[in-house]
Order: C-alpha cells, then sequence, then structure tokens
C-alpha cells in the first residue's frame, strides 16, 4: 500500500510537471537568444484547443499535437513580427499575446465545449514498468512525457554542446557583437521564438489532449505564469527548469494528498506551497549572485535595430 | 472548421446587435429581461445553467418578453458598470447571476428605482432587489445516498471549492445520506481553492483515488474529475449541468441547476404589475435542482432508490438535515425529530460525523 501510495504520487507529480516543463524549455530557448515573451499563457491555450480541434475532426491524438506545435508558433511568428521586426516593445507585446490567445481560443473552442476525446495513451515501457515503486512511477506515462525529458536533454545537449547553440546564446548576450560578426540576428532570434512557442503549444495540448482530455475557456489556469517564473529561477539552465518544474507538480499533488488523508491545513496556504517550495528551492541552489549574472542572458528584452 | 468558426463569429455578432436592438424597443409594451452571467453564455457549466433558463423563459412567454444578456462579466467594478448600462437602457428586470455582483447590483439598484433587479446567490435585499438560490444540498442527499450504495472500499471522494456554508452544507448532505444506508462509509475532502482549474481537481480526484477512494463527487465546475474517476473505471456525479456526454457510463447521475421556471414566474410578475422583492430558496419541489441523466450501467435498484430519495425531499416526507444529527467530535447537533432550520443551514461551518479532516479556516 505504501509503496503503491508513493509510487502514485511520483507519477502523478510527474503528468502535473509535464506541461509546465514544455513550456518553461521552449521560453527558456527563447530568453537565451535574448527576446523575452510573456506570451506563454496566451500560446498554451492556442496550443491547446488547436489541438484538441484537430483530435476530435479525426486528426488523432499525433495531428492534435502536431498542429498545437503549429498553432503555438504560429502565435509566436506575430510576436516576432511585431518585436523583431517592427520592434515593438516585448513586455508589453507579449501581455498582448497572452490577452489575444486567451480571447482568440475562447472563440475557436466555442463549439468543442461538452465534447472529449480518447486521453493519449499510455506507453508501458517493457521490463523497466514492472519494477515495484519504480515502474508505476517513472515507466508507465504517454509519449509526451518521455518526450518532454528528451527535449530537455536535446536543448541542453544544443544550447552547451554545440556550435548553433553558442550562435544562439551570444545573441542573447550581445546582438550588437552577433551582428558584427555576421550572424543573422533577426532570423535566429525569430527561430528561437518559434521554437518557443511550439513548446508553449504542446504543453497546453497536454492539458486538452492527456491531463484532462476536454477543452474549456481559460484551461491553463495561469500555468503559463508558472512556466515563465521558472524559468527565471531556474538561472534559465534546462536541467533546473526540469527540476523546478518536478519540485512545484510534486508539491501541488503532495499537498492534495495530505488534505485526503485528513490532516488539517488551510487550502489557501497549500495552494501557495508550490510557488513558495519552488522559489525557496530554486533560490538556494541559485544563492551565488554572480553565476545569476553570468547565466542571464545579457540582453534580454532589449530590442535590436541592425546598423547598416 | 474556419466556415465554423467565421458562421459563429457571425451568430455572435448577430446576438450582440440583436440584445442592442432590443435594448431599444420599449414602445411596443414587451417587458425586457436583462441578464449578467460571470462566464461565457456556453461554458459548459454554471453560467450556461442560467443561460439556458433565459431561453426557457423566454419560450414560456413569448412575445411578452425581450431576452438580452452580457456574458463574461468580471465580479468587481466592471460589472457595475455594465449592469447601470443594462438599466439604463430600458431593461424591466436584470438577473445578476453570480454571487460577486451583489454590492454593484445594489448600488446600481438605487440609482434605477424602477428597475426589478435579482440577484442570484447573495443575502442582500432591498425594495427593488430580491434574491434567489437553488437548495443544491437536496440534490447532495441523492447523489450521496447513491454514493453509499456504490462504493465498494467504503470511502467516498469530495473536490472541494471552497470552504463557504453552501459547499459545507453539500459535503455534510452527502455525507449524512451516504451513511444512512451504509453506516461504515467514510468522506475524504480535498479543498482545491478555485472553482475552476481543471488540471487541479484531475489531480486532486487521482490523489483521493491513490488513497483508497473508489467513488467521486464534486463541487467545483469542471468535468475533470468525473473523467478522473472514468479513467480508474470508478463512479463520479456531475455538477452544474449534465456533464452526462463527458463520461456516459461513469456519471451516475449529477446535479443540474435549473432556473428556467424561476425566470419565468419572476418576468411574469413584472408583466402582471405584482413584482415584490422575495427571497427564493428552491430546491427539487421548485424544479430548480434537477438530476442529470443516470448512467446506463448503474444498477436498478439504486437508481429506483434514488429517485425515491428525490421523491421524498419533494414531497417533504424527508429533509435532507433531519435529527440526529453528530458533529464528527460526537456532540450532537440536533435531536431525532427536528430538522436544522434555513438560518442554521446558512451559516453551517461544521463537519458532520463521517468526514474525514477539519474545515481549513
Amino acid at each position: 500500500m505504501f509503496l503503491d501510495t508513493t509510487g502514485a504520487i511520483i507519477a502523478a507529480t510527474i503528468i502535473a510537471a509535464t506541461p509546465l516543463l514544455l513550456a518553461a524549455i521552449g521560453e527558456l530557448v527563447t530568453e537565451k537568444s535574448g527576446v523575452l515573451n510573456l506570451g506563454v499563457e496566451g500560446m498554451m491555450l492556442v496550443g491547446a484547443v488547436a489541438g484538441f480541434a484537430v483530435d476530435s475532426a479525426g486528426g488523432g491524438a499525433f495531428g492534435g499535437l502536431i498542429a498545437a506545435m503549429l498553432a503555438g508558433a504560429a502565435m509566436a511568428a506575430l510576436f516576432g513580427f511585431l518585436t523583431l521586426f517592427l520592434l515593438t516593445n516585448q513586455v508589453a507585446t507579449g501581455l498582448a499575446l497572452t490577452m489575444f490567445g486567451t480571447g482568440l481560443s475562447a472563440l475557436a473552442g466555442q463549439g468543442f465545449v461538452g465534447t472529449t476525446v480518447p486521453r493519449l495513451g499510455k506507453i508501458d515501457i517493457p521490463l523497466l514498468s514492472q519494477i515495484p515503486l519504480l515502474g508505476p512511477a517513472f515507466f508507465s506515462h504517454d509519449a509526451l512525457v518521455y518526450g518532454s525529458v528528451l527535449i530537455t536533454a536535446a536543448v541542453w545537449y544544443f544550447l552547451y554542446r554545440t556550435r548553433g547553440g553558442l550562435i544562439l546564446r551570444a545573441m542573447g548576450e550581445s546582438a550588437d557583437v552577433a551582428h558584427a560578426i555576421g550572424y543573422p540576428v533577426i532570423g535566429i532570434r525569430f527561430a528561437a521564438v518559434l521554437f518557443g512557442g511550439a513548446m508553449a503549444g504542446l504543453g497546453g495540448a497536454y492539458l486538452s489532449l492527456a491531463y484532462t482530455p476536454l477543452w474549456a475557456e481559460n484551461m491553463t489556469a495561469g500555468r503559463g505564469w508558472v512556466a515563465l517564473a521558472l524559468v527565471v529561477f531556474a538561472t534559465w539552465r534546462p536541467w533546473r527548469a526540469m527540476l523546478g518544474a518536478y519540485i512545484f507538480g510534486g508539491v501541488t499533488i503532495a499537498q492534495l494528498h495530505v488534505q485526503g488523508m485528513g490532516v488539517s491545513i488551510p487550502p489557501q496556504l497549500l495552494s501557495m506551497l508550490p510557488y513558495a517550495a519552488t522559489i525557496v528551492v530554486l533560490v538556494i541552489i541559485s544563492r551565488d549572485a554572480t553565476r545569476v549574472k553570468l547565466n542571464a542572458p545579457a540582453a534580454l528584452g532589449k530590442p535590436f535595430l541592425p546598423t547598416a | 472548421m474556419s466556415k465554423s468558426i467565421l458562421s459563429r463569429v457571425l451568430g455572435t455578432a448577430a446576438a450582440v446587435a440583436l440584445g442592442l436592438a432590443a435594448a431599444g424597443a420599449h414602445a411596443d409594451g414587451k417587458v425586457k429581461a436583462g441578464f449578467i452571467y460571470v462566464g461565457p453564455h456556453n461554458d459548459g457549466g454554471y453560467s450556461q445553467q442560467h443561460d439556458m433558463g433565459r431561453l426557457e423563459a423566454q419560450k414560456n412567454l413569448g412575445d411578452k418578453v425581450e431576452t438580452s444578456y452580457v456574458e463574461s462579466v468580471p465580479e468587481g467594478a466592471d460589472a457595475e458598470r455594465v449592469i447601470r448600462q443594462m438599466a439604463a437602457s430600458g431593461a424591466n428586470i436584470i438577473f445578476t447571476t453570480s454571487f460577486g455582483f451583489m454590492d454593484a447590483t445594489i448600488k446600481v439598484a438605487k440609482q434605477f428605482p424602477k428597475v426589478k433587479f435579482e440577484h442570484a446567490t447573495g443575502y442582500k435585499t432591498a425594495d427593488n432587489v430580491g434574491i434567489y438560490n437553488a437548495r443544491f444540498y437536496e440534490g447532495r442527499a441523492v447523489i450521496g445516498t447513491m454514493a453509499g450504495r456504490l462504493t465498494k472500499t467504503n470511502k467516498i471522494g469530495y473536490v472541494a471549492s471552497f470552504p463557504i456554508p453552501e459547499v459545507i452544507q453539500g459535503i455534510n448532505s452527502a455525507t449524512l445520506a451516504a451513511r444512512a444506508v451504509n453506516p461504515n462509509v467514510t468522506m475524504s475532502v480535498v479543498w482545491v481553492n478555485s472553482w475552476y482549474d481543471p488540471g487541479k481537481e484531475a489531480a486532486a480526484a487521482q490523489a483521493l483515488m491513490d488513497q483508497g477512494v473508489d467513488v467521486i463527487m464534486q463541487h467545483t465546475d469542471s468535468p475533470a474529475p468525473l473523467q478522473a474517476a472514468a479513467q480508474r473505471g470508478f463512479w463520479g456525479f456531475g455538477q452544474s449541468g449534465d456533464m452526462h456526454q463527458y463520461a456516459p457510463d461513469a456519471q451516475a447521475t449529477g446535479i443540474v441547476d435549473h432556473w428556467g421556471d424561476y425566470y419565468t414566474q419572476r418576468i411574469q410578475a413584472v408583466i402582471d404589475g405584482t413584482w415584490k422583492p422575495d427571497n427564493t430558496w428552491g430546491g427539487f419541489a421548485a424544479n430548480m435542482v434537477n438530476l442529470a441523466t443516470f448512467s446506463d450501467k448503474l444498477p436498478a435498484d439504486v437508481k429506483a432508490e434514488a429517485l425515491k430519495v428525490e421523491d421524498d425531499i419533494k414531497t417533504g416526507k424527508r429533509h435532507p438535515f433531519q435529527g440526529p444529527i453528530k458533529k464528527q467530535d460526537g456532540s450532537e447537533v440536533i435531536p431525532a425529530g427536528k430538522t436544522l432550520s434555513d438560518d442554521e443551514l446558512s451559516g453551517m461551518n461544521y463537519y458532520v460525523e463521517g468526514v474525514i479532516g477539519t474545515i481549513p479556516n
């Protein structure tokens, strides 16, 4: 019984963390290129509704996930066009993108309220999923859970072990220098923005296709903002973003279990706990101020106008 | 799909235009009734039930009435503006359908003494402001009875929103009813601190089921807890609207808000010139609370018993809060033969015996 419950808590934690992780990893790449996109919540919602729409129209779960990424990327393209080409303020444009995405997804989703699609299927990894405790906790999830871990690993590898990643990070440190060396700053940043949008869309679709297979207006319920915060507290490091997402998910799930057992703690306090715990842990691991500064993209949020 | 979206946009625009047109037509003697919703009119839950009530009243009263609505109105300063605008544009009666519209309703009502106002789920009245609410706890007594019969582990789980009397009434009513048919039942409650967060509601239901619960009840508005129960092959109960289509087998039944009769009566009173501020709290008997579609998988005897409980409450043979009722600590609330008064219900701030945990404050 104890083993079963622990396994269930860990599994639920990973599931609760997956949409946050996907959105945070995307935003991390965007911010590493020097662009701050506060529209994560809006992109997630548009991804959620697009994925649900395509799945329920017969496109299947896979088609839904692709559609969600495209829809998120399309929203990001709008943001990229405004901020990178027309040089609008990134903070204001990002906030507007969230409002736009909230409204657009509500409008597009009107016909899907009250319907459902088959839940994204679980894939039991042979042999590993048979291990007591660890099996149900880690090796009996849907494809997107495994995918989110692989994406995190790939992003880490790309950013810190490849030439392309070095160039992308250079955009975030000093666009002027990167431009002087001859790199296409706008193009690379645009690509990073698109990746961020696609991941946010995928995170949104995880909610509408796997977590709770339904469409409901504003169903992300603030998870886009949590993802944004995770990027900062993770000091722009992919594995720390994953750790942060899992801590957030873990405390969320644990407090629900504690309540179910009849332990008396104010629910307002418990609702706050995931945020507080994540902040505390990530502040502790990033308490070295110089290292935070080293990790923060120096040109974050600064518009770039190519000279000559 | 894009075509259907376009047609929806056009449809919405037409509805708005119609609403505006309706606002200008006072001379033809029609009574104009306005509705303010906190969510979208098609949210699949709370606001949609109010909108269905509006349509029912419109249908019942035909061309004696013109109805219009404003949806997704935030509770706060914006609400006052929207209500005032509706009053100024010639509405005769305005239904403000969410608790948070209370102060705005009272304020605007003072400025428009000739307009009638009806505020749902609040407690402030005035010469031209009536209030109305439904006795949802009557429905909870029915589903509590069913849950007591359906559980195999003798553990029922309750996904709850906020610790206010209305929600606590529901938990207690369900627990009393479940233990009346199955004394071994316990009720585990998880507060999610939100009316609407599908992800968190689902996680709460899953946490409860991981702890051995095999029947899920909910007093939050999304179908997520019900879906989570369905995923494991357990029973769940819908909320606000009929959630049958989300989980046809797993939704044993649900509690459906039904406002159509009430809206028809109150608008009729305005037409007749007999409207007076009221304080209506109606249940099964007033047809304000209904049961949702029953699952085909539901055992026939459980369904029959549920319908009997509904009928007994409707005819007054049974009260969901009839003594003896004991609190968690065993102390007596009321002895056998007595029932809790409406005032006592409105201030309910304790769990009855059988509920696990304590009410957060």
